[in-house]
């Protein structure tokens, strides 16, 4: 297992077979994989296009570079897009797909075909999306409001809405596709307390989608309907209700918060444990707090709608079970913390990239708690503040995790390495970047700038400009990995099946695994992260 | 504190310190909490950094740990929620003897009535210290009346009344502006809400030649559309009696009983139907689509006006109970 394998001949799932065919009508969740991690990078960049265009507006007070319905369309579909055809499927549909049957020693997921439907039918609600981008756009916002989405917008809303109606099933059939993995194809002696909280972040991943995708399907049906044939659902003038709309779209959109974010936090897990070279601290609580979180996830979504004319005690109800959640993802925080207590750290690109996440989901969810507060939310809702609190969580929290398990598992789904140097600039720059990005936009946010102006007054000019220049130190930050993630793929350093010496099944297969993933079917004897008994490889710098 | 502070939203209205308070509570909270993660992990990287011939410790938790770093927090956010839910009450309860303003926003403007008769467009004048409550609907979509100065903002919805309030303390021009997406010029439905000393506040609204207040046109209208025909102000009426309704129970044919405010006397002129008040006949006329929000505004405003003030401490018409808040 640990001599340097021959690859040039080893048959591999990379090198199994050749040709397009091979890889649109594979079946290997690996393969699967790296379809959606080449889909969802094509979406990442459209989405990222979209935000500097906006940064570039937001750069003078006046609408000077773009008209106003256009800038509208910009951060529309940039939320739809980020959201929808990024940061939704980003770890699951990418590493999670990889990674979730080599955890648990199966052979592939459950069902391989069903799978290979929802990359389909991503592809599907992704074209069609193009098609809606390109034919003029959609100007509604990420989140659809009614009535403007139903009665008063003049853009592609039902394009748009049939194209996430058909990607939320996409995300159904996959979390359909973890449970099912996750509660029968377990390898011997995988019992549920040895899992990696991988697996245990993407089970809860998994109920939410299953669970609350279906709702945002039903609620964009239904704006779809109204648009289309004139139904009174949403519209008051046709004896609907606006807020229904906002109530069954946060019904799941507020859930879909942690369909982001658990994924990132599985992620945390394995990159600590691993370069701490510790059993995580307080497994079972950390495994817990992700079925915590899945659960009350589903009770708080009222809590976008404080100003929205609900009622007063709804909201003292909304407010306090917000901070019931917030409990549990403190708890994740502070075993990861302590898990580093006694370590033997060292500083590679992952761990880089798992530093900056807990400072930054740090300061997300500290802003979490003014926007849960009845009192502060009023001034602050709708305004930058909320922009830089969601980004603090899907970029600083998501984004971070995902680029962080990128470069942690490339050695196993390429088969080389990464350039460590570039790797770490990579991540410095990410998180200075980002920094200089969001945080100005916390103190707009309370200054009383409102989300999605076009036009601002002169007063905010300073901040936005701070925040402009900051998106573009961003930018070369993720443009940097995908260039020498494409490098190393042809010249970088081969690997060996465990570079980092890390605990956990997929490091015992080889390096790319072979189609079926393990030479012989694993027997697991041993409990999760039982680091004491893996030597650290050369490949893990020494500090002095 | 912060008054001249350049990062820092003016504060112009008795409910903006609270919101402040609260604020800078949060933020030294928060900063506390970044510092104390960011130095144990800074040490830990330090301390513990990976050095030849020294193993990782292997710890597996400790329940007497978590369970401190479950309660503390959360104890913690109780308090932050009922000092948060205390502003927010206060600020959702509007002052019974509150001088009122409708608002009617639409694609993208603000248009806005004081119950003198003024009317206004994008711009709101108020005298310092009064009490004023907005009574604010929308003709299309969604929009939200912001004025970051007073930390008050609370959405506009077609067909149906919400309400905010405030009481300015500062004079002053303060940004109005729209918080909820609506459309093409979203970022240009923006106005200005202008505080004043009571006595120009006086002469401004005496300058303005104005057609009387909004109930009198209420009143007119009321005439023109033949109301009193039924809704005669005695009892032997086909429609209720309207004097002395407003902020009372109503009880209904169905037997539930409701209270008599904006919203339900907006829904009994458009559609009367929904709610048919015990021992009448569902005969009214609708008139949706027959009058416009602003003379919609004028009918209630002139329904309101024949109840006797609660200035005077009516018992058993309160709606919700006085805040108990200083005033300044």
């Amino acid at each position: 297992m640990a001599t340097v394998a021959v690859t040039a001949e080893r048959e591999h799932y990379l090198n199994k077979e050749y040709g397009i065919r091979s890889w649109l009508l594979t079946t290997d969740h690996k393969r699967i994989a790296l379809l959606y991690l080449a889909s969802i990078t094509f979406f990442f960049f459209i989405g990222g296009f979209f935000a500097l265009l906006i940064r570039l507006e937001l750069l003078t007070p006046a609408g000077d570079l773009v008209q106003a319905d256009t800038y509208n369309k910009l951060f529309s579909m940039h939320g739809q897009v980020m959201i929808f055809f990024f940061l939704i499927p980003s770890i699951p549909a990418v590493l999670g797909n990889f990674l979730v049957p080599l955890m648990i020693g199966a052979k592939d997921l459950a069902f391989p075909r069903i799978n290979l439907l929802s990359w389909y039918l991503y592809m599907i609600a992704g074209v069609i999306y193009i098609h809606c981008i390109v034919y003029g756009g959609v100007d509604t916002g990420w989140t659809f409001y009614t009535p403007f989405s139903t009665a008063f917008s003049n853009t592609r809303v039902i394009e748009a809405g049939i194209a996430i109606f058909i990607a939320g099933f996409s995300s159904i059939l996959t979390g359909l596709n973890f449970v099912v993995t996750i509660h029968r194809m377990r390898a011997p002696g995988m019992t549920w307390s040895r899992l990696p909280l991988f697996i245990w972040a993407h089970y809860a991943t998994s109920i939410i989608q299953l669970l609350g995708t279906p709702v945002l399907a039903v609620t964009l049906l239904l704006v779809v309907f109204e648009r289309a044939f004139n139904l009174g659902i949403f519209d008051p003038t046709r004896g609907g209700d606006p807020l229904l709309f906002q109530h069954l779209f946060w019904f799941y959109s507020h859930p879909a918060v942690y369909i982001m974010i658990l994924p990132a936090m599985a992620v945390e897990s394995e990159v600590v444990a691993c370069f701490t070279r510790k059993r995580i601290f307080g497994y079972n609580f950390v495994a817990m707090s992700s079925i915590a979180i899945a659960v009350f996830g589903f009770l708080v979504w009222a809590h976008h709608m404080f100003v929205a004319g609900i009622s007063l005690y709804s909201a003292l109800i909304f407010s306090i079970l917000s901070y019931l959640v917030a409990v549990p993802s403190a708890i994740k925080v502070f075993n990861w913390t302590a898990t580093m207590y006694k370590g033997s750290i060292s500083f590679t690109t992952p761990m880089l990239y798992a530093f900056g996440f807990i400072g930054l989901f740090t300061m997300g969810g500290l802003t979490g708690l003014f926007l849960a507060c009845l009192g502060i939310d009023v001034h602050v809702h709708d305004t930058y503040f909320v922009i830089a609190h969601f980004h603090y969580i899907m970029v600083g929290g998501a984004v971070m995790g995902y680029l962080g398990g990128l470069h942690f598992w490339w050695p196993k789904i390429s088969g080389r390495m990464y350039p460590e140097g570039w790797g770490r600039l990579a991540a410095l720059l990410v998180f200075a970047g980002f920094n200089l990005t969001f945080f100005p936009q916390f103190i707009l946010g309370y200054m009383g700038m409102p989300r999605r102006y076009w036009q601002y007054p002169p007063e905010f000019q300073v901040l936005n400009v701070l925040s402009t220049a900051g998106s573009t130190i961003l930018a070369v930050g993720y443009v940097l990995p995908m260039v020498y993630f494409l490098w190393s793929m042809r010249y970088g350093k081969i690997a060996n099946d465990n570079p980092w010496g890390a605990a956990g099944l997929e490091w015992k297969t080889s390096s790319p695994p072979p189609t079926f993933n393990f030479d012989e079917a694993p027997e697991v004897t041993w409990e999760a992260y039982n680091y004491e008994e893996i030597p650290a490889p050369a490949e893990v710098p020494v500090e002095r | 504190m912060f008054d001249n502070f350049p990062l820092w939203p003016v504060r112009a209205s008795t409910g903006a310190g609270n919101v402040d308070a609260l604020y800078i509570f949060l933020l030294a909270l928060s900063a506390f909490m970044c510092l104390a993660i960011f130095a144990m992990i800074l040490i830990f990287a330090t301390r513990y950094r990976r050095r030849r011939g020294v193993e990782a410790e292997q710890i597996e938790g400790s329940t007497a740990l978590e369970i401190t770093w479950s309660i503390i927090p959360m104890a913690i956010f109780m308090a932050i929620f009922v000092w948060g839910a205390v502003i927010y009450f206060h600020e959702r309860t509007p002052p019974r003897d509150a001088s009122e303003v409708y608002v009617v926003a639409k694609q993208w403007m603000w248009k806005l009535q004081h119950q003198e008769g003024p009317r206004e467009i994008n711009e709101l004048h108020v005298p310092v210290g009064r009490d004023v409550k907005l009574i604010m609907t929308s003709q299309d979509v969604i929009h939200s009346f912001y004025v970051p100065a007073f930390r008050i903002k609370q959405d506009v919805l077609p067909g149906r009344y919400t309400t905010a309030w405030f009481r300015a303390t500062r004079p002053g021009v303060y940004h109005l502006f729209c918080s909820q997406y609506c459309g093409t010029m979203h970022s240009g439905m923006i106005g200005q809400v202008v505080v004043m000393e009571p006595p120009q506040y006086e002469a401004w609204l005496s300058g303005g030649g104005t057609t009387g207040s909004l109930a009198a046109s209420g009143e007119s209208l009321f005439q023109q559309l033949g109301c009193p025909t039924c809704h005669r102000s005695d009892t032997q009426g086909r429609g209720p009696n309207l004097v002395g309704i407003f902020g009372k129970p109503v009880q209904l044919e169905d037997g539930r009983t409701v209270i008599a405010d904006e919203n339900y006397i907006r829904e009994s002129i458009l559609s009367p139907s929904a709610k048919i008040v015990s021992g009448f006949k569902p005969i009214m006329p609708v008139f949706q689509g027959l009058v416009g929000e602003e003379q919609l505004n004028a009918l209630v405003a002139y329904i309101k006006s024949l109840s006797p003030s609660p200035v005077g401490g009516q018992a058993g018409v309160s709606l919700a109970p006085k805040p108990q808040y200083p005033k300044e």
